[in-house]
């Protein structure tokens, strides 16, 4: 999976001036995401204002990377065309630990295997030219690195 | 209760029949004709048009859109938007037509939605937070967050896909009764709709709405000319909005929407509840769509439409008629005139011209539209004079 996921040549990101520094973590093995001064709360993905308060206090910091399946799907006809030689594959609704929900894509497990409520953790993965934050199956206690 | 709405009407209609690609035809040329034949419809003159509702045309004009399509068709209009609410856009339109009436802006107001649709559609790149954050890691198009809501239904209340399947035999079934329904002569059953492939899991194909070239139009206007015009007016009774999130990442729930609180403010408007409906035209660009909607209805507990499926029979002479015209999986979805046609349908039920299909003694109807992924929202109660 991983060699074919490398050998991918699919849309990257398009990164805006606010939303750069996320995708520059990610490349540099940093997961970071938005954190409000003001009311405390995480942010994904990065704006430009907080959703919750309006505050324009917006910091970066480390996430945890650990979070839980909200959902997912088993994709068999991928709407981009170079997706297809992945087919199938999982994707997911991750709940990240810090509060805020994102899309992803499962590595590392058999997409009949995977569950909602399935606890994952961040595992950055080489796709085509860029490193993106995937996830894989929580098995080890918390804490305990992966590597 | 009285409403503002109350004072508007839905006089004319007017339908393109869908087909799966154009060729050369234009999108403008489309618009023009399907206004023509809603206003010819309502049996109005065309300098009787003083309002101008359009969509979005997507891949083309991005700007100036209602000025480019009043000038195409020679109208000169005293009020006109572009609506973009997505699959919600139709029954947007009529809602801000009637409350442009009341607010005295105009008279007469034409909302209008068409597209062609190519073979060979090019593929653009934007901006915008899902095509950053969700396309990247293989996540394009409607499909996708579609199958996670259908997966989170069935993680959280225990559906089944042969429950889901069942509202796309239903649109199957009300399609045979439909001669410009897409799938008019190609019935399938709930096996066949299980038999059908995995697009993405758990959706099947079958599951999923079929894209077509095609437009609607109608024509709304105050219920005291409504009275003069030629057709059994259909009334607004009530209508509720709503809009939440864009990407499903980002969406308050995954097993109820928006269009709960938008039903609740058009039923409660109109001084009606679900369980009075005659006909439920009901958004379905996805099997989960419906189930998902008849439950925010009321007409069934959270999670329990599969049971409410079995127990009530989908069809015009049915017990429960559900989008008679075969819906957006058994009649296709024209653009975002998708929601366009649950619009056309009641109308036609309601000033019973529905022919063949009519169900018997209609006079209420609940319409919902829904952008996005249970993103965008609204719902339209109609009813017959
Ligand atoms: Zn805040």
């Amino acid at each position: 999976m991983y060699e074919l996921l490398k050998d991918l040549r699919v849309p990257g990101p398009i990164p805006t001036a606010i939303t750069r520094p996320f995708w520059t973590g990610v490349q540099e093995n940093r997961f970071q995401l938005q954190f409000c001064n003001c009311c405390e709360k995480w942010v994904f993905y990065p704006r430009a204002l907080c959703p919750h308060c309006w505050s324009d206090r917006l910091s970066w910091r480390e996430a945890s990377g650990i979070g839980r399946i909200k959902t997912f799907t088993v994709v068999h006809k991928p709407g981009h065309p170079a997706w297809t030689p992945m087919a199938p594959y999982a994707l997911a609704l991750i709940e990240l630990k810090e509060g805020p929900t994102m899309l992803s894509l499962l590595v590392g497990v058999d997409p009949d295997q995977v569950m909602v409520g399935m606890p994952v953790k961040l595992h950055m993965t080489r796709v085509g030219e860029l490193i993106l934050p995937c996830f894989e199956p929580d098995r080890v206690p918390t804490g305990e690195s992966h590597e | 209760m009285m409403n503002a709405f109350a004072k508007a009407a839905i006089v004319g209609v007017g339908e393109l029949k869908p087909t799966r690609t154009t060729n050369g035809a234009t999108t403008l040329g489309m618009i023009a004709e399907v206004v023509k034949r809603a206003v010819e419809d309502a049996g109005l003159e065309k300098d009787a048009i003083d309002g101008l509702l359009v969509g979005p045309q997507v891949g083309e004009t991005p700007q100036h859109v209602p000025a480019t399509v009043a000038e195409y068709l020679g109208l000169q209009p005293k009020m006109s938007n572009v609506v973009d609410l997505g699959g919600a856009s139709g029954a947007g339109m009529v809602w801000r037509a009637a409350a442009a009436i009341a607010a005295g802006m105009c008279e007469a107001v034409v909302c209008v939605l068409a597209n062609t649709r190519e073979a060979e559609a090019p593929r653009s790149p934007n901006r915008n937070p899902i095509r950053e954050f969700d396309v990247p890691f293989g996540a394009s198009g409607a499909n996708i967050p579609y199958a996670m809501l259908m997966q989170r239904h069935m993680a959280e209340f225990g559906s089944t896909p042969r429950q889901f399947a069942q509202i796309a035999a239903w649109a199957r079934h009300n399609a045979q009764h439909n001669p410009d329904a897409i799938f008019y002569g190609k019935p399938a059953t709930v096996d066949d709709v299980l038999a059908s492939p995995f697009v993405t899991s758990p959706l099947h194909l079958f599951e999923i709405v079929m894209p077509v070239a095609g437009g609607e139009a109608v024509v709304v206007t105050s219920a005291q000319r409504a009275r003069t015009l030629r057709h059994r007016p259909v009334h607004l009774l009530g209508a509720g909005e709503k809009i939440t999130h864009r990407a499903l990442s980002q969406a308050p729930s995954l097993t109820t929407g928006p269009l709960k609180p938008s039903m609740m403010q058009a039923f409660s408007q109109a001084g009606v509840k679900a369980d009075d409906m005659h006909l439920l035209s009901l958004y379905d660009c996805y099997t989960v769509m419906t189930a998902i909607t008849l439950e925010d209805a009321g007409l069934c507990r959270p999670g329990q439409f599969g049971r409410w499926v079995e127990e009530h029979s989908l069809g015009f002479d049915g017990d429960r008629p559900l989008n008679t015209h075969g819906g957006q999986l058994g009649f296709g979805q024209p653009d975002l005139a998708g929601g366009m046609t649950h619009i056309v349908e009641a109308v036609r039920q309601l000033r019973h011209t529905a022919g063949a299909r009519q169900i018997a003694n209609a006079n209420l109807a609940l319409v919902t539209g829904n952008g996005a992924t249970m993103s965008e929202a609204t719902a339209l109660i109609l009813g017959g004079a």
